[in-house]
């Protein structure tokens, strides 16, 4: 008896089909996941019910890691080894980190990104990371009942390339397959945009716990379009919360905490910010372990004064963003406030008076950007039919250059450029028979290499000798739809490739993380093997599904030899793929890519010929 | 075949010439991207995800190229072999050169005595002269076809709109 499939009208995959796909918020101060289900975005809680995960990993002496709300009352009592706001340190070298002296962490003097020493090692600020999104991982998987197909991170939209690479680097290692970094403020837009069928320029102002960003997207049918983004991507409610801890040692006249009470008194600010949102004053009492007596009374009053300049410091990204939109304050339509600190009623004022008008807090500003990135992550896992997806057009945060002589940074990629852009650049060699060369590659917008972010330096090698002037080498930097750079480099005269070798400034290396991916499977070696193999298998379905749907469809933009060898290449994938074999499967796989090649070039042709005459078909009309 | 090579106008389905509807580029760009971008391809095999990254970026730069008045004028004369040869070719006219000198003076000014409502003047200033700038340039690319009178009018407005790009720096600064 045959049985009938009953499926929704528009369902694009029969709900067995369905990937599981997530969206994770990674945030200074909580983190969380969040997912669609039956076409309804929603948080997944703890086991507690909880959502917000307190972004806090504490390590412990028998090799236990503790992540979270457990962690949180732990933290006062062993700060050394309770990681709060990591996010802070993530592509970050030590100098860059503000406050770093009244942090009780146990620094490691090294080049490039922060590390601390803690009870169990070593740890980057990625492997730190890495623990929240693998507890969140587990969450997730656990609430929907199966292996994630892929998740969408979202990082401040301000954050530079090292940044960037070094959360989706502690993504790999939490054993998630990155589907996408998207920016908060656009995964917020995404949320709002949809929820409330907007249109027009929006602003999303993005206050969170170490990171302020600005966006301004223009919203129409469909297309959520970001304009200009700016931020500062170490500005956030713990500067607030430092400004009050502050303030309570000056008025309680203790000069040096110890590490403890250090803790105790930045948790206790904390607590007294959140507060005097609603109440006029709060009183601070406190014993401190040196014997030191805390008794005061914080006035919201005094709260504000202190922090204007803190408020006063996000308006100026503010004022950038608009500018280089070429947008007054008028032309904002709505101003949406994402982020626990935009809960402050003197930021909500302080935004509210800029702009002219109310800004929108009509959305929950801690759960709105992992909505907005469960959203997205539907839609790139491929769960929704063609029709209904939105398109995304984001940009990068900070013009990317090159050091040129003098110490100078030439723009190669300006800010705010949409991506996926790529620029090339011609060099040539100064000395006869030269065969290498150095770059230094640079972020930021000022004119002198030493005030930029130094995001790599790279070599090329294998230029074939020529004489001083006659080498002309092309170099083409590309930023994929992560905002992430890669660069690659062709000598034109002669067509040869040059090798590149990066040296991350503040990033890890490849083998760093292949070291780290393997440590963290040291007693399971097997099970390190047996994840492997499944990832590569699931891998192999997954590109023999696709390739099948799309040949369904498109099978005869292929004559019959191409299709008998595509065939075939599927044939030997599926083989492989049924085997135990990593490498077999691998290399079935490279295989298939390069047979499909030919299949995808012209389906991509076929689809932009589409777009192009339903274009010309409107033309007709008018 | 389609291919990464043909020019831009063609691209978007465009008459290559200066004055287009700029909302029907805008409108054949997004139902591009609408069907290259990377997040359609997300799910897909490397071969269709690397296409795809490649055709964005192509979509990308030929919309940044045609949509920004000075980018297409200069696009335009390469397409009619003109080169408008920024570097080399420096020859002004006195008018224009006296009028460059007045301005940047007046940027030194303001930058110094932190005057933002200068800067503001100045960049309205700077605006409109580059407004008067891009319709002379429509008229010598699609009436008269004087392409060398062409070149100098895009060399010119390159020169505004690096003040331009001064003058945003210094407001950005003043505000730091």
């Amino acid at each position: 008896m045959a049985l009938l499939q009953i499926s929704e009208p528009g369902m694009s995959t029969a709900p067995h089909q369905h990937r599981l796909a997530v969206g994770i918020d990674l945030g200074t101060t909580n983190s969380l996941v969040a997912t669609v289900r039956n076409g309804v975005p929603l948080c997944v809680q703890d086991e507690e019910g909880k959502v917000l995960l307190p972004s806090i990993v504490h390590y412990l002496p028998d090799g236990q890691i503790i992540v979270g709300r457990k962690a949180l009352a732990t933290q006062a009592v062993d700060p050394r080894n309770t990681i709060v706001s990591v996010k802070r340190f993530m592509g970050r070298g030590l100098k860059d980190v503000a406050h770093v002296e009244t942090m009780p962490y146990d620094f490691v003097a090294s080049e490039g990104m922060v590390r601390l020493r803690t009870i169990q090692g070593v740890k980057s600020p990625v492997e730190v990371s890495a623990e929240i999104l693998k507890n969140l991982r587990i969450r997730g998987e656990r609430s929907l009942g199966g292996e994630l197909t892929g998740a969408v991170i979202t990082v401040p939209a301000y954050f530079d390339d090292a940044q960037r690479q070094a959360t989706k680097d502690a993504a790999r290692l939490a054993g998630l397959n990155v589907l996408r970094l998207l920016n908060e403020p656009t995964a917020a837009a995404i949320a709002y945009g949809l929820e409330n069928a907007s249109e027009g320029t929006y602003a999303v102002y993005d206050l969170g716990g170490g990171t302020f960003d600005i966006s301004i997207l223009r919203l129409s049918r469909g297309v959520f379009e970001v304009v200009a983004t700016s931020g500062d991507a170490a500005l956030g409610g713990d500067d607030f919360d430092h400004r009050l801890f502050c303030w309570i040692l000056d008025n309680a006249g203790i000069s040096l905490p110890s590490d403890r009470d250090a803790r105790r008194l930045l948790m206790k600010a904390r607590e007294v910010k959140e507060r005097l949102t609603l109440d006029e004053s709060v009183p601070v009492r406190m014993t401190l372990e040196g014997g030191d007596e805390v008794d005061l009374v914080v006035e919201r009053d005094v709260f504000v004064d202190i922090t204007r300049p803190l408020v006063e410091k996000t308006l100026r990204p503010l004022k950038k963003a608009l500018r280089d939109a070429n947008l007054d304050p008028a032309d904002v339509k709505g101003v949406v406030m994402v982020g626990g600190a935009t809960r402050m009623p003197h930021v909500q004022e302080a935004v509210g008076a800029f702009f002219g008008q109310l800004p929108l807090t009509n959305l929950d500003p801690d759960t709105v950007v992992a909505v907005g990135a469960a959203m997205q992550a539907n839609v790139l896992a491929g769960n929704r039919a063609g029709d209904d997806e939105w398109l995304l057009l984001d940009v990068i945060p900070l013009s990317l250059g090159i050091e040129t002589m003098g110490g100078l940074a030439e723009k190669i990629i300006p800010r705010n450029s949409t991506i996926p852009t790529a620029r090339a650049q011609e060099f040539t060699t100064f000395k006869d028979g030269q065969t290498a060369m150095a770059f230094h590659v640079v972020q930021g917008e000022r004119e002198l290499v030493a005030d930029c972010r130094s995001l790599a330096r790279f070599e090329l090698r294998g230029i074939p000798p020529m004489v001083a002037g006659a080498a002309r080498i092309r170099v083409t930097f590309q930023v994929d739809a992560d905002g992430l750079l890669s660069v690659s480099a062709r000598e034109t005269t002669t067509g040869v490739e040059a090798r590149v070798e990066v040296k991350p400034s503040y990033g890890l290396a490849d083998d760093e993380i292949a070291s780290m991916l393997k440590a963290g499977f040291e007693h399971a070696q097997e099970d390190m093997e047996v994840r492997g193999l499944k990832e590569q298998q699931v891998e192999a379905m997954r590109v023999i599904e696709a390739t099948e749907k799309a040949l369904a469809i498109d099978g005869g933009l292929l004559d019959e030899a191409e299709r008998a060898g595509l065939d075939a290449a599927i044939a030997a994938l599926r083989h492989a793929a049924e085997g135990v074999e990593v490498r077999a499967i691998k290399i079935q796989l490279e295989a298939f890519n390069r047979a499909s090649n030919e299949f995808a070039s012209r389906r991509m042709d076929k689809s932009i010929r589409e777009a192009l005459a339903g274009h010309k078909i409107d033309d007709i009309r008018i | 075949m389609l291919d990464l090579h043909q020019d831009y106008f063609a691209l978007f389905g465009l008459t290559p010439v200066f004055d287009i509807d700029v909302e029907r580029l805008e409108q054949a760009y997004l139902e591009m991207q609408g069907k290259v971008h990377p997040d359609r391809f997300a799910h897909l095999p490397d071969s269709e995800k690397r296409l795809s990254m490649q055709w964005a970026t192509h979509a990308n730069e030929a919309f940044r190229t045609l949509k920004n008045p000075l980018t297409r004028g200069h696009y335009l004369l390469e397409l009619r072999g003109v080169d408008p040869a920024f570097d080399t070719n420096t020859a002004m006219s006195a008018d224009f050169l006296m009028e460059q000198m007045e301005w940047r003076e007046a940027l030194g000014e303001a930058q110094q005595a932190a005057d933002e409502d200068a800067l503001e003047d100045l960049a309205r200033r700077v605006r409109a002269g580059s407004k008067a700038l891009v319709l002379e340039l429509a008229r010598q690319l699609d009436v008269t076809g004087d392409l060398d009178g062409a070149a100098d009018t895009v060399r010119r407005m390159k020169f505004l709109e690096k003040l331009q790009h001064e003058i945003n720096d210094a407001l950005t600064a003043l505000e730091s």
